[in-house]
């Protein structure tokens, strides 16, 4: 597979470790955290902290929209499937995350809950088309990447008239959580979280570009290197990441060239813009409450917007009291530092959304590296 | 969920539709989200869209950027 | 006015006609289903018996009597029909390929199916046909049956549970629990190739090169892999949940750990890359007609030519070895130099897979 299999190179891989280790400056400890879900996969699953030198920590970041969904918004989506008889289309991830009174969609859909996995998009939309006397939810979770094929579907349904599509909107964005770790106690004050530079998500940078991230360069000055999502590039952004702590540079990088500009795709964007605005705040699972960090529907297509259209109110939800997820999100915790991790949170049994999606830190850990916490 | 990836474009039209190939796995997408695509080109595609268009003169730099040997290594 | 002749039947419209409730409810109706469509493409001497229970001859091996082994195993596959097979076949061989991994050498089957109101009888035809074919393939017949018929909105077309009965030899143990620190782990093929044409079916991709269903009934491999005299401990075929779920419920039995190598695990390209699209791991996808084989090391060479000796087994590789593991883990050393584990997923990625 072109582009792929490239970056996937064993060999090459070797290579690029011994730059790292030559690189690093042996009594320097350096902290590094990758953002996006994709690349806390890629990471456990090609087992690249083994190619590491023992002085370069990861940390696992927010990047994860399943994981970042707070309980409150799952139970708007089951009681729209239960109670309100709609079809509900999800993402397949979304489907075992734990919500309230023990259910989840997966087991909602056991109760008779008429809920349908989806790989996009354009499937809600025929399943609107093909039930015309019914009710369809599509429920849109995602960050920057996800928005635009959102914003095209509502479009595409205001075009049609198709006047029983509606969709639940939970889409996220990547600048806000980053501006609200590098804020947080943990990092900014006491220090317990060292970060000396961030991975940028490679999939949302190809929608934004790498111009945002120039802010937190600037103002906080810990350097940026956008990495794709292969194995490689990782090792790659890592080894960027090192030279600039080393030479005290604070930039942002594109590891990334191949699929990412400055500016981004502004198709995408405009759409975007036409379609959604700014939620003054909205609840993050782990980071709180988060200022101009998620999107909601315009008044233009307000008749798609499912919480109008079914006066729908969030109620927050706190977690389970024995989940770490919110401290893990943070890169505070790791996940063999949950009390609960492997033993009552299982991917099977999952008390907290890290554990369900494949992206989270806790599933991630759980099975791909958990070898390591055994002795 | 945030499976993306590098497909070749091997079909365009009629309107936004395209037909891309991975390996020998074709799929139907669309390309409403980018203009000017062409067949022979690579885009990056994300739950049945495509996102960005793959540069790939871009890949083959950061491809030779990776086997480059670090300063510090030659110096050893 | 032209002569009717006694007794005569009105024959099954095999073409247009659909399953009814009197199809299920034990009178003439029925009965014509199983002499016209059943008995038609399965018939054999224990069929043609025509009673409650089939009677079949004591269990012998050698003039000895043998050790019987029994499984059964219910289909519930979406599609009916996908590329390189059926409900029909997938049927025979998935049971007959349960008894022959015991080491047994499948002997009879039995077939029951649930049938919805309204089913195409042609497309009845089409899957007892292919069960016939594969049954006689195998050299499996179909000894006895039963049918019955739910409502219309009750079943999903047709769902088939079949039973094998086959005689083991005596001294051979195959078992999950017999595998050591030191043995080899090899696979009779490439992985994927079931799970991936039902998906593509569903997701409507299209392939250059068509991926289709390995399904296949692997007692004549088997019977070959027996032959060598390997010391072999333990047959399984990774089904549903795939490798990855077949090997981890061998090393929880046996309380060993194993050790694969990525780059010895058969794929075939498109496979691999229809799982990058659909977001899926070779490693946990179904295979119909793939056994794994946990060996003695000293005996997996042998054993590997006489597998790829075979039409069924000419991709067969020595994919790993069974290590010491406390943890019982499954763990593999990427084709990029790492390690990691792989774990049998908490739930089926796909579901009505086999």
């Amino acid at each position: 597979m072109k582009y792929i299999d490239e970056f996937r190179d064993g060999a090459v891989a070797q290579g690029i470790a011994a730059n790292i280790a030559a690189a690093v400056e042996p009594q320097r400890r350096y902290s590094f955290m990758e953002f996006c879900g994709g690349h806390t996969h890629a990471i456990s699953r090609y087992g690249l902290s083994d190619l590491l030198p023992p002085n370069v920590r990861m940390v696992h970041g927010p990047g994860c929209p399943v994981c970042v969904l707070p309980i409150g918004r799952v139970d708007l989506a089951i009681n729209l499937a239960l109670s309100r008889d709609v079809i509900l289309c999800t993402y397949g991830d979304t489907l075992r995350v734990p919500a309230s009174n023990g259910l989840s969609l997966m087991k909602a859909k056991a109760r008779g809950g008429d809920i349908r996995m989806v790989y996009s998009t354009l499937d809600a939309l025929q399943v609107a088309r093909d039930n015309p006397q019914r009710e369809v939810v599509f429920f849109a979770i995602g960050f920057e990447t996800t928005t635009p094929p959102t914003a095209l579907a509502i479009q595409q349904a205001q075009q049609e008239q198709l006047a029983n599509f509606s969709v639940l909107c939970c889409h996220v964005l990547t600048p806000a959580a980053i501006t609200q770790i590098l804020e947080s106690p943990e990092v900014r004050q006491w220090g317990t979280v060292p970060i000396d530079g961030f991975i940028g998500p490679a999939h949302v940078s190809t929608v934004i570009g790498s111009q945002p991230y120039e802010f937190f360069a600037e103002e906080y000055r810990k350097p940026v290197v956008i990495a794709g999502f292969e194995p490689l590039d990782v090792m790659q952004a890592i080894l960027m990441l090192v030279r600039q702590v080393n030479e005290g540079r604070a930039e942002v990088e594109n590891e990334f060239a191949r699929a990412v500009t400055r500016e981004g795709n502004l198709k995408a964007q405009d759409r975007v813009a036409e379609v959604f605005e700014l939620r003054r705040e909205f609840e993050w699972r782990g980071l709180g409450i988060v200022p101009y960090s998620a999107l909601q529907i315009r008044e233009r297509y307000a008749a798609f917007d499912a919480e109008r259209r079914f006066d729908l109110v969030y109620a927050s939800v706190s977690d389970n009291k024995a989940c770490e997820c919110g401290a893990i999100l943070r890169g505070v915790k790791r996940p063999q530092d949950c009390k609960i991790f492997g033993t009552v949170c299982t991917p099977e049994n999952p008390i907290g959304s890290c554990m369900v999606s494949s992206e989270g830190a806790c599933a991630a850990h759980y099975s791909y590296g958990r070898y390591k916490d055994m002795n | 969920m945030c499976l993306a990836l590098p497909v070749k474009v091997v079909e365009v039209g009629p309107g936004d539709a395209a037909v891309v190939d991975l390996g020998g796995v074709r799929k139907q997408i669309s390309l409403a989200l980018l203009d000017g695509v062409q067949v022979g080109d690579y885009v990056i595609l994300h739950v049945g869209y495509a996102l960005s268009r793959l540069d790939p003169e871009e890949a083959q730099k950061t491809l030779a950027l990776f086997s480059e040997l670090d300063q510090s290594r030659l110096a050893a | 006015m032209a002569e009717i002749k006694r007794g005569y039947v009105r024959a099954l419209d095999l073409k247009n006609g659909r399953v009814d409730l009197t199809h299920g409810s034990g009178g003439r109706a029925m009965v014509q289903l199983i002499s016209e469509l059943f008995a038609r493409h399965l018939g054999n001497e224990y069929l043609g018996q025509g009673n409650d229970g089939a009677v079949l001859p004591a269990p012998m091996l050698a003039g000895k009597p043998a050790r019987l082994v029994m499984s059964t195993d219910s289909h519930v596959v979406s599609p009916l029909f996908f590329p390189g097979g059926d409900i029909g076949c997938l049927s025979v061989h998935g049971t007959v390929n349960d008894v022959a991994v015991m080491g047994a050498t499948p002997l009879y089957l039995a077939a029951g199916f649930i049938l919805e109101e309204g089913f195409a009888l042609a497309d009845l035809a089409r899957i007892v046909e292919s069960m016939a074919q594969a049954a006689r393939a195998a050299g499996v017949p179909v000894v006895t049956g039963d049918t019955k018929v739910v409502e219309r909105g009750k079943g999903d077309g047709v769902f088939i549970t079949t039973t094998a009965v086959g005689v083991l030899p005596d001294g051979l143990e195959l078992a999950g629990s017999r595998a050591r620190r030191g043995d080899a782990v090899l696979v009779s093929g490439s992985i994927g190739d079931h799970g991936v044409a039902i998906m593509s079916q569903r997701e409507n991709l299209s392939f250059d090169a068509p991926i289709v269903s390995d399904t296949a009934a692997l007692n004549g491999l088997i019977a070959a892999m027996l032959a060598t005299g390997a010391d072999i401990r333990c047959l399984r075929d990774p089904t549903r949940g795939g490798l990855a779920a077949t090997l981890n419920e061998i090393a929880a039995q046996s309380g060993v750990g194993m050790m694969l190598h990525e780059k010895a695990i058969p794929v075939k390209p498109v496979v691999a890359a229809a799982c990058e699209l659909l977001g899926l791991d070779p490693l946990n996808v179904a295979n119909e007609g793939k056994l794994i084989a946990i060996c003695a090391a000293a005996d997996a060479p042998r054993l590997l030519a006489a597998m790829r000796n075979h039409p069924l087994g000419v991709a067969a590789s020595v994919i790993g070895e069974v290590v010491t593991d406390a943890h019982h883990f499954v763990q593999l050393t990427t084709a990029f130099g790492g390690r990691r584990i792989v774990d049998w997923l908490a739930s089926d990625q796909l579901p009505r897979i086999c």
